[in-house]
């Protein structure tokens, strides 16, 4: 018979369209005000006193709060109000001090039998929740040329050491190192030597200049993408150090293209502040420990989480700006270490250093400049951030010199692989980085957030009842299929959107205005190929199915071509354009699943089977 | 079988093709000589958009920046006269947002900052190089695919109409010009998908006829095929027209040039589906043998349709 499906065809239905709206679910329960408050390291765990000492400060300063819980790492204080959860915050930072982060944020409240599914609110764009932008820009130029530097010093002390006597080293204006050599077997030497050392790192070129043999050396294109990707994902890391500090619920900093770092706070007004910490640097300083007491007296970092300290010399050896790597190393015996370079500079003040104080301990100094909230204060009936500076010195490393050393070193004695990563990854925020400048900025106030939600929502509602309204007018039954299809398409997207962790944004909610005006036309195309049908003589249930039969290759066809623009948006589109790209995808993809199963349904569930003499359509 | 009036689209071929040229003519004359008004995302600058209590005096705020000296300054209003967008040139100054926002609250107290964009001028330009690469990938891939799908010549056809909605939607942008702005661009692609979408449509309906009807006459097999699909061409576009006049009227400034790039190309993707693409077509002299089916059955439709949609019964029926 004619216009059945069988029945896996409708369970399959149901199925997915249960799954839709149990997914979709989440976005319909509106978030409290919280904040949430974690270590300042990985070290510190959340527990229950700290939680206790929170809500204890909240109520001293009579700050109403609800529902306080640990998830994981960090514990979540809800509050009846905005205006409550900067007072708390404050409140909360100030009692607890700087071994916490206290972050506003906004707690989802999903019921718990939808999170036990996995289900999860949509997270907001930072155009419909407030917040800043900021795009920042990583010197490549700088950077190479200051690793070049530190190369051709590296070449002239190792020619010393090797005898290869050379007239010059000079980094060029072209990014290339030339050498020029006394004579030809010397370049043999040079070129040995350079092939055994220095695998692959460098193309290197025969030259003759003033009447002399020369080498020249440029980057090879693999150690060059090597170096960019160490410069960015160091500065990343610092980058994620500090804005851990600004106290964002959901930061987010990630790497775009070759030499870019996006970061995003939502929720963050103060642009100028925000910019202070993220471009604010960090330092190293090597030191002798004091013999006496002509020092001074710093902090020792100590993992058993006890405060030791350790009295340092006036004098520095190297700084953080003459450290060039930090990694972790195993040696011999499996051990951890942390392998350090420094640059020739750094390496030849090192060398004079430990050579005459082997068996001497030296610490390493970490200096950070930290803001720290204070509170908020009044300004025109606006709450205002004060923070005030400090700089913190610590000293994360001290370990006895074993012998003289100069350009590479490792540091030994570390308990842990864990202690190793920490030390390494506290030497790299410390060292010379990339130079970074900001080449993107976006703030948008919280009020303009809300207002673009409000208009975006209120442009879907509109438009959707319009579409439906002359769809029910034109097509009768069969445009009551396809409004039921277009808000199960709506109920998808979402759904999908959701599940996928993906962004809203204000471009992206008119992807999906523009998928519902776009996603009427399969059944547009269906329905006017069934009234052909029709009007060609055919019997209503052939009508019914040759119109679903032959519109079909038409509907994939435009699908597949919209899809392949959709990609590409995709693919060149930076945030916003990118949250259009997804949500029209999205939609495309599931339109073709209500519009053409869902509606067929329909319409064999209410024409299927039955002798029908006319249409409705 | 009652066969239905058939429009003569084509008879109107050469009028349309003079209109296309004279709309094309235009918008590539405005691009050249006054080009576009590029918005912040693309040139690199600085924006802030500040919101009154009450209606706000463009040409107060003006003065109060210019006499400050801040050169190059720009004041509009956005959306309504209690908001105020203004854009200048200013190099990287964190704290330009906060500056401007004193300035202003000395002059009235019921100021507050909106929104505060800055964009280096690397990364506007490196954005504008990627939206015209991003629109020539587009039509390339697209011209592939149809040419697989269908023909060669549908995929000039299809190319040439979709080229024809950029460049007056584009064209339009600078004559008027409206701000140019990334959600401006992402309308533009979305035009290349709508209008392909169209064409799609038509040309499917084209290769159809072409194989089915017996008369070896392009004209008509093309203008029968165009009345086919006039009510689904002249529906899909007033219910995508619906929901952008909604998301122009209610959708906020934000968005509004992306509404306004979107209608423009819905309308210009209406008028090339029907006109430029099957135009394109008839110029090529596309003929029967053309569209012999490579394969041997004379229905080719259903063969395409996977077996997850197709009821069993209904090949048993085809069989009868």
């Amino acid at each position: 018979m004619l216009n059945k499906y069988p029945l896996w065809k409708y369970a399959l239905i149901v199925v997915v369209m249960l799954f839709g709206v149990i997914y979709s679910l989440p976005n319909l329960f509106p978030a409290d005000s919280a904040i949430q408050i974690r270590g300042a390291n990985a070290g510190l765990e959340m527990n229950q006193t700290t939680l206790n000492r929170a809500t204890d400060l909240l109520e001293a300063e009579n700050i109403d709060y609800f529902g306080a819980e640990i998830i994981g790492q960090s514990a979540l204080i809800r509050l009846p109000s905005n205006e409550a959860q900067l007072r708390a915050k404050a409140a909360v930072q100030r009692g607890l001090g700087t071994d916490y982060i206290v972050a506003l944020n906004l707690a989802p409240t999903t019921p718990d039998w939808l999170s036990s599914l996995g289900a999860q609110p949509m997270s907001l764009g930072l155009d419909l929740s407030g917040g800043v932008h900021f795009l920042l820009e990583v010197d490549m130029e700088r950077f190479i040329e200051s690793r070049l530097d530190s190369y051709s010093s590296n070449f002239k002390r190792n020619f010393r050491e090797e005898n290869i006597r050379y007239r010059s080293i000079d980094v060029m204006d072209d990014n290339s190192i030339q050498m020029l050599l006394a004579d030809e077997d010397t370049r043999d030497a040079a070129e040995t030597w350079l092939r055994r050392n220095l695998q692959g790192e460098f193309l290197t070129e025969d030259v003759e200049q003033r009447g002399l043999p020369g080498l020249k050396l440029t980057l090879s294109e693999q150690r060059r993408a090597e170096l960019q990707d160490y410069a960015i994902s160091q500065n990343q890391t610092t980058l994620n150090n500090r804005v851990n500090e600004l106290g964002v619920a959901e930061p987010l900093v990630q790497r775009q293209g070759a030499n870019r770092i996006v970061v995003e706070l939502p929720g963050v007004q103060d642009t100028a502040q925000a910019k202070n910490i993220l471009g604010k640097a960090a330092n190293l300083e090597f030191r002798l420990e004091a013999r006496g007491n002509e020092g001074e007296v710093f902090p020792l970092r100590n993992r058993q989480g006890g405060r030791g300290t350790a009295m340092l010399e006036d004098d520095i050896i190297v700084t953080g700006d003459n450290v060039t790597d930090a990694r972790v190393s195993y040696d011999e015996n499996g051990l951890p270490q942390v392998a350090v370079s420094l640059d020739g500079e750094g390496g030849s003040r090192m060398g004079q250093v430990t050579r005459r104080s082997i068996g001497r301990p030296m610490g390493v100094l970490f200096i950070e400049q930290k803001s720290l909230l204070q509170g908020y204060e009044d300004v025109n009936g606006e709450p205002v951030p004060i923070y005030d500076t400090v700089e913190e010195k610590e000293i994360i490393s001290l370990a006895t010199i074993r012998g003289a050393f100069s350009n590479n070193f490792v540091i030994t004695g570390l308990d842990s692989a864990q202690e190793a990563s920490d030390l390494a990854l506290l030497l790299r925020a410390g060292a010379l980085a990339a130079p970074m400048q900001f080449v993107e900025e976006r703030t948008i106030g919280p009020s303009l957030g809300a207002e673009n939600i409000r208009l975006g929502v209120n442009s879907v509602i509109i438009g959707f009842a319009l579409v439906i309204l002359f769809m029910v007018a034109w097509y009768k039954v069969f445009g009551v299929f396809a409004s039921v299809a277009l808000t199960a398409n709506l109920v998808l997207i979402v759904a999908v959107m959701s599940m996928l962790s993906a962004t809203l944004t204000l471009p992206g909610i008119a992807g999906i205005v523009l998928t519902v005006g776009m996603a009427v036309d399969a059944n547009v195309l269906i329905y006017s190929r069934i009234r052909e049908e029709l009007a060609e003589g055919r019997p209503p249930q052939a009508a019914i199915d040759a119109g679903y039969g032959r519109a079909f290759v038409t509907i994939m066809d435009a699908n597949i071509t919209t899809l392949i623009v959709a990609v590409i948006l995709f693919a060149i589109g930076t945030g916003p354009v990118k949250g259009f790209a997804v949500t029209l995808s999205v939609g495309i993809l599931t339109s073709m699943f209500t519009a053409i199963m869902l509606t067929r349904a329909l319409a064999n569930l209410t024409f299927g089977g039955k002798q029908l003499k006319k249409l409705p359509i | 079988m009652s066969e239905p009036k058939i429009y003569d689209f084509m008879g109107a071929r050469r009028i349309a093709a003079a209109i296309s040229i004279v709309l094309l003519v235009i918008s590539i004359g405005s691009l050249a000589v006054q080009g576009l008004n590029f918005g912040l995302d693309f040139t690199g600058g600085a924006q802030i958009e500040v919101g009154y209590e009450d209606p706000a005096d463009v040409s107060d705020i003006r003065q109060t920046l210019t006499e400050a000296g801040y050169r190059d300054v720009v004041v509009q209003y956005f959306g309504n006269n209690t908001d105020v967008l203004i854009r200048m040139q200013e190099d990287n100054n964190p704290r330009l947002g906060d500056e401007v926002l004193a300035l202003l609250s000395e002059e009235r107290s019921d100021v507050t900052l909106r929104r505060n964009e800055f964009v280096g001028p690397q990364v506007g330009e490196e954005l504008r190089e990627k939206g015209g690469i991003g629109m020539l990938v587009a039509l390339g891939l697209v011209m592939v695919y149809i040419a697989v799908r269908f023909q060669f010549k549908f995929a000039v056809g299809a190319v040439a109409a979709l080229a024809h909605d950029v460049v007056i939607v584009i064209g339009f942008f600078s004559v008027t010009q409206m701000a140019f702005d990334l959600t401006v661009l992402a309308a533009v692609l979305a035009v290349i998908g709508y209008s392909l979408n169209d064409t799609i449509v038509v040309s499917d309906r084209i290769r159809e006829s072409f194989r089915t009807i017996r008369r070896d006459d392009p004209v008509y097999l093309v203008n029968v095929s165009l009345t086919q699909t006039l009510a689904r061409t002249l529906i899909t576009s007033l219910t995508t027209l619906l929901v952008l006049i909604a998301l122009g009227v209610f959708g906020g400034e934000l968005i509004r040039g992306f509404s306004v790039a979107l209608t423009v190309g819905v309308l210009i993707g209406t008028y090339s589906s029907i006109y430029v693409a099957a135009n394109v077509l008839l110029a090529m002299k596309l003929s029967k043998e053309d569209l012999m089916p490579p394969e041997k059955k004379d229905d080719v439709d259903t063969e395409e349709i996977p077996a997850w949609l197709t009821d069993p019964e209904e090949e048993e029926n085809e069989k009868k």
